[in-house]
């Protein structure tokens, strides 16, 4: 055991001392696995990064899986009442306990800012629309029960609207006038909050809460909901995030639930059409970036298959040229393991000393702002950490190719003839 | 009990596409504790062969190579790389330090294939080793900034680092100046008799050969005890 523990010290400073003489070369050729370990680790960060902030956009617009939409037709082309929807919606909430749903209204709000009014696109939603959609905010936060209660209606506003009213503080309870016209005053609401857009995007848009939407509609008609379908309910979507696993069961039932209730007196439950459906990006149970995986996978190996055959050459052509050192070493009692566990523990420290370089490397590539605004379109706030995997795989592989492109010329090294090779 | 005993040894080799070649032929030989050899010849008698036999960094044809009475053939090889890093202590002719290494960490180097305390306390021991040999102030030169001679001593300190007790000297003055040879020498002499070691010299010089007490040729692989006068004339005509 001591014998052991001696050997593996022994070897570690004997890899050290021959990393350290020999450092220019051992540099040069470590470039190559530094560069490949950065690269793998890049590549693998970055593809993880990337995925992350695709399914967060993709939640943010269609919803954490399990999201089902509710959406229901009169098949004899008359209105279905909206508010028989709505009862209909509440209804199906509270029995089945689900505490993330939420409607969502599409309309315009005519709103004055100093170049001019603004026809802005207004979603109305109810508050669990945040969390269910991943809204993150820069200044302010999310509807709270106080917003849905206050007289005033509440508005989350985008960065455009927010940087066109001045960019005001927050705590000082801002307004804009909804829908004023010719004189007449509008309704004044209050930002409550700011979401950043994406760095395409120029118009200034808002959510406001549905209910205060219709309270809104009701005291002036002028601001109602228009429905290009002349369907029912406006265009009102209905949106519940439900448990996957429950989710085929919840959309059957959920069907019937709302076919039954919409049913007229006279027509039955074949007057009426209703549909649940997912929309969210899992919704047909396959990873949708299998693919995207696989293909940043294997560049990933490419490119660490390229950078340990570069230093095995370099490794094989070292060796030959230290016949001489390891026969001086053997006749001093090194034996053939000891040289074997030397060389190769050369080539595993000098590529774990370059894989933790390339991981470093990939870091500042993958971690610095110029990155993150490329990748995530200023959409992101919630930027993933470079992931943990990344760095052990980069570190594990760069000990891998050390052993691997080690182990060639540790099986030369042993094979040399002390008595040649110190006549070398 | 001997320290290192060669009966009717035979070394042969097989060159590519040729017939054996017989290098070492009926060798006898005995080192004890504490003695004083010196093989003569001249190039290709098969020197070499037989020092590697000595440093049991090869194994003989036929014959019969002992380590303290106990049949070399009957290590493993990684026992008998051991029992060559404790026990013989190698002194070559061009020196061979490493390389890129202070003097120090080439006399260290031997102790990394020890155990305990030699592995642990490796500095000081190479330190003290080369304070011994009188080069002290040097421990932190690099070979290419050492006489031949600093060098040699170096060599010398490494060799004697773990305390052998079998030196090897091949021809370990061959690369030095007459007065360096005979410093070198005397350190060697010196060293070996104040740790007890059994001093084996290869060389072609009958002046480096007459200082051991017994003589012997190497002649076409045969090895035969040499006429210690006749050195000793050859030694005196040469100085």
């Amino acid at each position: 055991m001591k014998r052991a523990f001696t050997s593996l010290v022994g070897a570690v400073i004997e890899a050290w001392q021959e990393l350290r003489v020999h450092r220019t070369r051992v540099l040069l050729s470590l470039i190559g696995v530094a560069v490949a370990v950065c690269s793998l680790t890049t590549v693998v960060a970055l593809g993880g990064i990337v995925q992350q902030a695709n399914q967060e956009l993709s939640e943010r617009q269609s919803g954490r899986p399990a999201s089902l939409f509710v959406s229901a037709y009169s098949n004899q082309g008359t209105a279905i009442d909206s508010a028989t929807m709505d009862a209909t919606w509440a209804e199906t909430l509270a029995r089945y306990d689900i505490t993330y749903g939420s409607r969502v209204m599409q309309t315009t709000q005519a709103v004055p800012f100093t170049t001019g009014v603004v026809d802005v696109q207004t979603q109305a939603v109810d508050q669990p629309y945040g969390e269910m959609h991943r809204v993150r905010l820069t200044e302010g936060e999310w509807f709270t029960a106080d917003d849905a209660a206050g007289l005033a209606p509440a508005l989350v506003v985008n960065q455009i609207f927010w940087e066109r009213l001045g960019s005001p503080e927050l705590r000082t309870h801002p307004t804009v006038e909804l829908g004023a016209q010719g004189g007449k005053p509008g309704t004044t609401a209050v930002i409550v909050g700011v979401y950043p857009v994406a760095s395409y995007e120029t118009d200034p848009a808002m959510f406001m809460l549905a209910d205060q939407l219709s309270a809104m509609t009701a005291a002036r008609p002028s601001a109602a909901v228009q429905d290009p379908y002349g369907g029912g309910g406006g265009s009102t979507q209905y949106e519940m995030w439900v448990p996957p696993a429950i989710s085929e069961q919840l959309m059957e039932v959920v069907k019937r639930d709302f076919t039954s209730a919409l049913a007229t007196p006279g027509g039955g439950t074949g007057d009426v059409q209703v549909d649940v459906y997912r929309q969210d990006y899992a919704q047909y149970g396959d990873d949708p970036f299998l693919v995207t995986k696989l293909v940043v996978g294997g560049i990933a190996v490419l490119v660490l298959l390229l950078g340990a055959l570069g230093l095995v050459n370099i490794a094989l052509v070292t060796v030959k040229q230290r016949v001489r050192e390891i026969g001086i070493r053997r006749s001093f009692g090194a034996t053939a393991g000891r040289v074997f566990f030397s060389v190769m523990m050369e080539s595993v420290v000098a590529t774990i000393a370059a894989g933790a370089a390339g991981v470093i490397a990939s870091v500042l590539l993958v971690q610095n702002p110029w990155t993150m605004d490329l990748i995530g379109q200023g959409l992101v706030s919630d930027f993933p950490p470079f992931p943990a995997e990344a760095a052990v795989l980069g570190l594990v592989a760069a000990t891998a190719v050390g052993a691997l492109a080690g182990l060639l010329p540790a099986l030369v090294a042993v094979r040399v003839k002390v008595i040649d090779a110190i006549r070398y | 009990m001997s320290l290192l005993e060669l009966r009717d040894v035979t070394r042969t080799v097989i060159p590519p596409d040729q017939p054996a070649l017989t290098i070492l032929n009926g060798v006898d030989l005995t080192v004890e504790p504490g003695d004083r050899i010196s093989i003569v010849g001249r190039s290709g008698s098969g020197k070499s062969t037989l020092l590697n036999l000595l440093g049991l960094l090869d194994m003989p044809t036929s014959g019969l190579l002992t380590f303290d009475d106990r049949p070399v053939k009957s290590y493993s090889g990684a026992a008998r790389d051991r029992v060559r890093g404790a026990q013989i202590g190698f002194v070559f002719q061009q020196f061979n330090l490493l390389p890129g290494r202070t003097a120090l960490e080439n006399v260290a180097m031997p102790l990394l294939y020890a155990e305990g305390r030699s592995f642990w306390r490796r500095k000081q021991l190479a330190a003290e080793m080369l304070q011994e040999v009188g080069l002290g102030d040097r421990m932190e030169s690099m070979p290419d900034r050492l006489s031949g001679g600093e060098q040699q001593r170096v060599a010398i300190a490494r060799s004697l680092v773990r305390g052998p007790r079998l030196i090897l000297a091949d021809e370990p003055t061959g690369a030095l100046d007459l007065d360096t040879g005979s410093s070198v020498m005397q350190l060697i002499d010196e060293v070996a008799t104040r740790t007890g070691a059994a001093l084996v010299t290869i060389t072609h010089d009958p002046a480096i050969a007459a200082r051991a007490r017994d003589h012997f040729r190497l002649d076409r692989g045969v090895l035969t005890r040499a006429d210690s006068d006749e050195l000793a004339a050859a030694s005196e005509a040469i100085s």
